[in-house]
């Protein structure tokens, strides 16, 4: 099966500035995928890029099989703020999504429309956050893609309306199969609705998997004090923590702990993904910081 | 694609079309009515030869009208640039919305390729009807005209016929294409103003004079061409300095004009005056002598063998000359939509 995205040696640079540099990943089909990172880990870039808004400096990507771009009726966008024009009514956003689009579902876009008690004829302008960011979630499903990426969707939303516009994604997501890719730099909003992340940090994919799995193979042992290089050799060490007493170590591994020394505790996916971003080396905190700048 | 451009434009289209639909209104009912007094007040100068005197005064009655309509017209494309051109992109990527239209399924290629084709045919049309409507009103004060706002010359060749909508075209792509490399509404708008600006000031002063070699010809001296006579307080010295007008030309549009002297030398360069070799004590150009006119005067000197030496183009050139210029805009425009397709692909987000 092809992937829904699939990056080698990804790079975009602005000028001298590198955004995304050296991104390798791999997204496969039928998920609903979270991309989370720090800000300027290169998310937006990475989401541009594969929603062809953006055309790569280096590498190689594939989107649905196809360099993006070709694949712009396939794939649907929703951009960071939920960008919608001001001046136009909520119909005259749905009918750009019918006169932009060849598969633009009608239905679809005024039902949803019903459900959510926008008024027609109001003015974007005039519409919450949490309206406008609905609004453009409707464009995004009613074109009809095969991948809907949306970047940051539910930032600068508040709790309640976050929620709402999560719990409508899931419910479109579950009705009709289509990949999803959203980013976030919130886990807790990655968790409700996301079953495959990737952690991307300094544009470097640290993890990517299915959320299940990930949960199911990463542990936390807390025992008395001891060094990495005395843990079994198939148990990959992706934060360790010391005191003079006592190791804390989140670690990767198929096999089950039979260490009696060890009190194991399952993580959280927070935790798992914290766990990722503090392993990530001094000097490449120091490119980050570069990047950021 | 056509309706969201519509739907966007609607408003500073209608808006802009009422203002230039008021303008052309009241200049189609005005021309007729300022026709009619021109027609009749030439037939009765050229029965008693005070055609000269008449065309001052009637000029300088509608002079300022004349002026403002001149500059609105000269205007127009500025400000299709500004406003119609300019925020055309920069307001999408301000507002972010270039990322929402984008990821439609309609390449941004062609995006623009509407717009671009919408909005500048409509400024087009609106300036094209503008620059004719201005023709037809202004034709009896172009005939009448002082030499210094003389059909041909740089401020109104500019604000008649056809050029205009060369004009309007450049300016609205200028702004595109700046609003593309600025990306942000309020300096493109400076910036699309200051190039055009400059453009506009280049084009008469560095190109247009030489689209065709300027007639070059030696003019006897006389009311038209002789912008002041001097003498001197009690007699003495006598300077005239020759005007940037050429007997028997009206409308040209006079590069230079020089005095010669009797051998053949210039004398006296553009605004300048000279001495010259008449009497301003006794004779024809002496205050008491010039009490019955100066055509005594003129007839001295031009026996002295005095000319004016003039360089100019005529105003049978004003229509080759419009084309010639809507062509070398009509070009610009071309080449600066290729560079706004250009950037669009490359270099935007």
């Amino acid at each position: 099966m092809t992937p829904v995205l699939e990056a080698r040696q990804l790079g975009k640079r602005y000028g001298r500035r590198w955004a995304l540099r050296d991104c390798t990943l791999e997204i496969p089909k039928g998920h609903v995928t979270g991309l989370v990172g720090p800000n300027g880990a290169g998310k937006t870039t990475l989401l541009k890029l594969a929603a062809g808004q953006l055309t790569p400096s280096e590498g190689d990507l594939r989107v649905l099989g196809e360099r993006p771009g070709t694949t712009l009726p396939k794939v649907g966008f929703v951009a960071q703020d939920t960008p919608v024009y001001a001046g136009l009514t909520v119909q005259d956003h749905l009918t750009l999504g019918a006169k932009l689009n060849t598969a633009w579902d009608a239905r679809l876009a005024e039902d949803r429309v019903a459900e959510l008690g926008l008024n027609p004829n109001q003015k974007a302008r005039r519409l919450s956050g949490g309206e406008r960011a609905q609004l453009a979630l409707t464009l995004g499903l009613a074109k009809r893609p095969e991948l809907l990426i949306l970047d940051e969707p539910v930032a600068s939303l508040d709790p309640l309306a976050r929620r709402e516009f999560l719990q409508a994604l899931m419910e479109a997501t579950a009705a009709d199969e289509f990949g999803v890719v959203l980013s976030s730099h919130l886990i807790a909003d990655l968790e409700r609705v996301c079953d495959f992340i990737v952690v991307l940090v300094d544009s470097r994919v640290l993890v990517a998997g299915e959320v299940d799995e990930l949960l199911a193979t990463h542990h936390r042992l807390t025992g008395p004090r001891r060094d990495q290089d005395r843990l079994p050799s198939d148990q990959y060490v992706v934060s360790a923590r010391h005191t003079d007493r006592q190791s804390t170590y989140v670690v990767r591994t198929g096999e089950p702990i039979l260490d009696p020394a060890w009190v194991v505790t399952p993580l959280t996916l927070e935790d798992l993904v914290l766990a990722y971003m503090e392993r990530r080396p001094v000097a490449g905190r120091r490119a980050g910081l570069e990047v950021l700048r | 694609m056509i309706w969201l451009t519509w739907r966007q434009f609607r408003g500073s289209a209608v808006l802009t079309a009422a203002v230039v639909a008021v303008g052309a209104a009241v200049l189609a009912l005005t021309g007729p009515g300022l026709a009619d007094r021109y027609a009749r007040g030439v037939a009765a100068c050229v029965t008693d030869g005070t055609c000269d005197r008449f065309f001052d005064r009637f000029f300088d009655e509608y002079q300022l009208l004349f002026v403002l309509v001149g500059f609105a017209l000269l205007a127009l494309p500025a400000f299709l640039g500004l406003f119609w051109g300019a925020p055309l992109i920069t307001r999408e990527l301000e507002t972010g919305t270039h990322l929402l239209v984008w990821s439609q399924g309609v390449s941004r290629v062609r995006w623009l390729a509407v717009k671009l084709g919408l909005i500048g045919l409509v400024a087009v049309v609106m300036a094209c009807v503008a620059g004719l409507v201005v023709t037809w009103w202004s034709r009896p004060l172009d005939g009448s005209a002082v030499p210094e706002l003389a059909q041909m010359t740089p401020v109104v060749f500019g604000a008649r016929g056809v050029v205009p909508m060369g004009y309007a075209a450049f300016a609205f792509v200028l702004g595109v294409t700046v609003g593309m490399l600025v990306r942000r509404t309020l300096p493109a708008m400076v910036l699309t103003l200051v190039v055009f600006a400059a453009v506009q000031v280049a084009m008469p002063t560095l190109v247009r004079p030489h689209f065709t070699a300027p007639v070059t010809t030696a003019h006897e001296l006389g009311i038209v061409n002789v912008g002041g006579l001097h003498v001197r307080q009690g007699g003495g010295e006598v300077r005239i300095a020759v005007q940037a007008a050429v007997p028997g030309e009206g409308g040209a549009w006079v590069l230079s004009s020089t005095l010669l002297d009797p051998s053949g030398r210039t004398v006296a360069a553009d605004g300048q005056d000279a001495p010259v070799a008449v009497s301003g004590t006794s004779g024809p150009c002496s205050p008491q002598g010039s009490r019955a006119g100066l055509d005594p005067c003129w007839t001295e000197l031009n026996r002295l063998g005095y000319r004016q030496q003039a360089v100019y183009h005529p105003i049978a050139r004003f229509w080759p000359f419009q084309w010639i210029e809507t062509g070398i805009y009509a070009v610009l425009t071309l080449g600066l939509t290729w560079l706004s397709f250009w950037l669009i692909r490359r270099r935007l987000s």
